[in-house]
């Protein structure tokens, strides 16, 4: 009996171990830090894929997408395919020497027709390509209530001095005019900034931005200064700001823009990227875009330096070189794989192919033209910083600025930082 | 049994050893070296990423708030267990209570530092308060107060509560049990000889249960100066509220510098060896007693 339950065993280990083999066979493991609607948006995205292949795409998505990735990569058992935040981190995963160079299999020639260079050169490292991007998010948005505006007899400002006026005016009204929210966890103060970002991009020459992005010039330059102080007479302005710094602290980012959407509104300007469509219609979906709600291009400071454009965007990279990870990352790039993902999520797509008739909406549609106009497309700058200071200090340097701390302090400990994080 | 070989207890030790050497030695060893190399392990640095560590302001800073955390989290917890555990043992519903009083060590470090993070919340005046703590506040016409911003004492403060609200059931329950040890004649004894509840307490209870005070407090300030979960859920160490292991964390996973990484974990090892060098003592004392 007993012997006969230990043959039982072993011929149930067995089978289970093969069976575990080839399946491992015909998988691809992808890691990212997308859950809830954009997971959602990503199996749907695979799925033709999977019935065309018949390989099973394995998705785990973490918000603590650094930590589980390096853990998983010092341990030797890195996920095929990684779905990357932002390039910086693409960079050092390939300096590091853990990436799969993905011109040895990619048809360049289709990627140089589909991408523009900017897209490819963000993805590449050393001049060898290691990244692919899938959508791009507009960040230099303002929200707004179309319906608000117009029962309170506003117009969309075209100047920030327009904009500045616009909030005073909602202030002598005894209303107030900007929603803004920086509490994101771990993550908190990355609003923040893109609000620096912005700005920045809006009072000094795209070169000077890509300068204070590569520490080209120190956080203590009177221009770097300047846009923090710029951003500050927007949120270290009580009467501004719905809640006044304290509510900037502790409002989640997501949760921020429901002020605009009370009636009365708490609120009615909301600077945020494209994503927060879906965070606002979540919140609130009895709302119709565009006409409840709408945004304009973050306007002008600088005349002479137009609207710039200041994004983000999602790549892949591959840690491994099998064969079903080559084929996944091929179709990732394709416009069909695009065209059902930024369908899904109102993202703006990365391959020129994707038909503008994929996105979900007129709104999306004008972010699209938007991002396609602006005199300037800058990536997100932090998201570019090594992260000590991109997701270190320049997040808790603009929370400390926002609750109270001096800012030649906040700009003295982020450039202490910096001097030892570029150094590496 | 006199006759066994003496190699014989090695081979049934062999095992631990192994495991021990495996996970905890070998370890402990390779991050010791590698604190003594630069962020990727390459270029050896001396003792740089040490003066790192004593130098650079935000580490200071965790320092002071991991010796805030042991000033107060440490004594409260022992003394509210200890209070807790004997006057209890005079009340009808004791294990009722001392299982509620218990429950929050069931829960996650982290769901605490969730549900924490909604007693504090807070939001502006005009709107409804979703966080209990400011909702009273409300109710008693006070302004709304954000709890975890308030630097640099208030938000430490509330961070320590909540370790506080986790780990006195466990204090409570090993001194209780130490309590329920003593025997009673002892007191008893005392009582008939008019001796007062408060020299009771004093001159028999506590003396009887200094070894497992002793015990208990070593493991609360084990605990808190490896005090990470809450830190980092609740506020990240924003706010100076940085720690030393968030901080190793932060320095690991989020900036990939393992050098530094490594020298922040070896000063933490160096701080806790004390802690448990008394402990062991502690344990060898009590064996020689018996």
């Amino acid at each position: 009996m007993f012997k006969r339950l230990i043959l039982l065993v072993s011929v149930i280990s067995l089978i289970s171990i093969f069976s575990l083999g080839v399946l491992g066979a015909s998988s691809v493991t992808v890691l990212g830090t997308w859950t809830g609607a954009e997971e959602e948006a990503f199996n749907q995205m695979v799925a033709p894929f999977e019935s065309q292949t018949g390989i099973d795409v394995k998705f785990t998505g973490t918000r603590d997408l650094p930590a589980v990735l390096t853990a998983q990569v010092e341990a030797g058992s890195p996920p095929d395919l990684s779905a990357l935040p932002n390039p910086g981190q693409m960079a050092e995963f390939a300096r590091a020497g853990k990436l799969v160079d993905l011109s040895t299999f990619m048809d360049m020639k289709v990627l140089g027709s589909d991408y523009s260079p900017t897209w490819l050169d963000l993805g590449s490292y050393e001049g060898k390509l290691f990244g692919v991007f899938i959508s791009a998010d507009l960040k230099s948005l303002v929200w707004y209530s179309p319906k608000a505006f117009a029962q309170g007899g506003y117009a969309v400002p075209k100047t920030w001095d327009e904009m500045l006026a616009l909030s005073d005016q909602m202030v002598k009204e005894g209303k107030t005019p900007w929603a803004i929210g920086f509490e994101s966890g771990a993550a908190s103060g990355w609003p923040g900034t893109d609000w620096i970002e912005d700005i920045m991009l809006r009072t000094v020459e795209p070169e000077v931005y890509d300068l204070w992005v590569s520490h080209g010039i120190s956080w203590l330059d009177e221009r770097v200064k300047r846009a923090f102080e710029i951003f500050g007479q927007i949120a270290l302005n009580e009467k501004y700001v719905y809640g006044g710094p304290n509510a900037i602290l502790t409002i989640n980012f997501g949760d921020s823009p429901d002020a605009l959407f009370t009636t009365p509104p708490n609120a009615y300007m909301h600077r945020q990227a494209t994503f927060i469509k879906s965070f606002i219609l979540d919140h609130n979906p009895q709302l119709v875009p565009g006409e409840d709600f709408d945004f304009f291009p973050l306007p002008p400071i600088d005349a002479k330096l137009g609207t710039p454009a200041l994004g983000a965007a999602d790549l892949f990279a591959a840690f491994k070189n099998t064969p079903e990870a080559q084929a996944l990352i091929k179709y990732i790039a394709s416009p069909e794989a695009q065209e059902i993902w930024v369908g899904k999520l109102g993202k703006l797509s990365a391959n020129k192919r994707v038909n503008p008739a994929a996105y979900p909406d007129d709104l999306t549609r004008k972010a699209a033209k938007i991002l396609s106009e602006a005199s300037t497309f800058r990536f997100d700058g932090s998201d570019l910083m090594p992260s000590a200071v991109g997701a270190g200090s320049f997040w808790t340097g603009v929370l400390d600025y926002v609750s109270g701390v001096r800012l030649d302090n906040v700009l003295m400990t982020i450039e202490a930082s910096a001097l030892d994080a570029y150094r590496k | 049994m006199l006759n066994t070989k003496k190699y014989v207890p090695w081979l049934y030790i062999l095992p631990a050893i192994f495991l021990l050497f495996f996970f905890l030695v070998y370890p402990s060893i390779n991050t010791i070296y590698i604190s003594f190399f630069n962020f990727n392990s390459e270029i050896f640095v001396g003792i740089e990423n040490y003066l790192y560590c004593f130098t650079n302001e935000i580490m200071l800073n965790s320092f002071k708030n991991n010796a805030l955390w042991v000033i107060l989290f440490v004594p409260i917890t022992v003394f509210l267990g200890l209070i807790i555990a004997v006057l209890l043992d005079r009340v009808k519903y004791e294990s009722w209570i001392k299982s509620i009083i218990f429950m929050p060590m069931a829960i996650s470090f982290v769901g605490a530092g969730v549900i924490w993070k909604f007693v504090y919340a807070y939001r502006p005046a005009s709107a409804a308060q979703t966080g209990i703590l400011n909702a009273l506040r409300m109710a008693f016409q006070l302004e709304p107060i954000p709890w975890l911003i308030i630097r640099p004492w208030l938000n430490n403060f509330c961070l320590i509560v909540v370790g506080i609200w986790i780990w006195t059931g466990f204090c409570m329950v090993i001194l209780s049990a130490s309590y329920k040890g003593i025997p009673r004649e002892l007191l008893e004894a005392a009582r008939v000889d008019g001796a007062s509840e408060f020299k009771v307490f004093w001159q028999i209870t506590l003396p009887l249960m200094k070894p497992t005070l002793a015990v208990v407090a070593t493991t609360m300030t084990i605990n808190v100066l490896k005090i990470f979960d809450i830190v980092y859920v609740m506020t990240n160490g924003n706010y100076n509220t940085e720690v030393i292991a968030n901080r190793m964390y932060k320095e690991m996973f989020i900036f990939r510098n393992y050098g530094r990484a490594s020298a922040i974990a070896v000063i933490l090892l160096v701080l806790i060896i004390p802690m448990i060098v008394i402990n062991i003592q502690r344990f060898r004392e009590q064996e020689g007693i018996r």
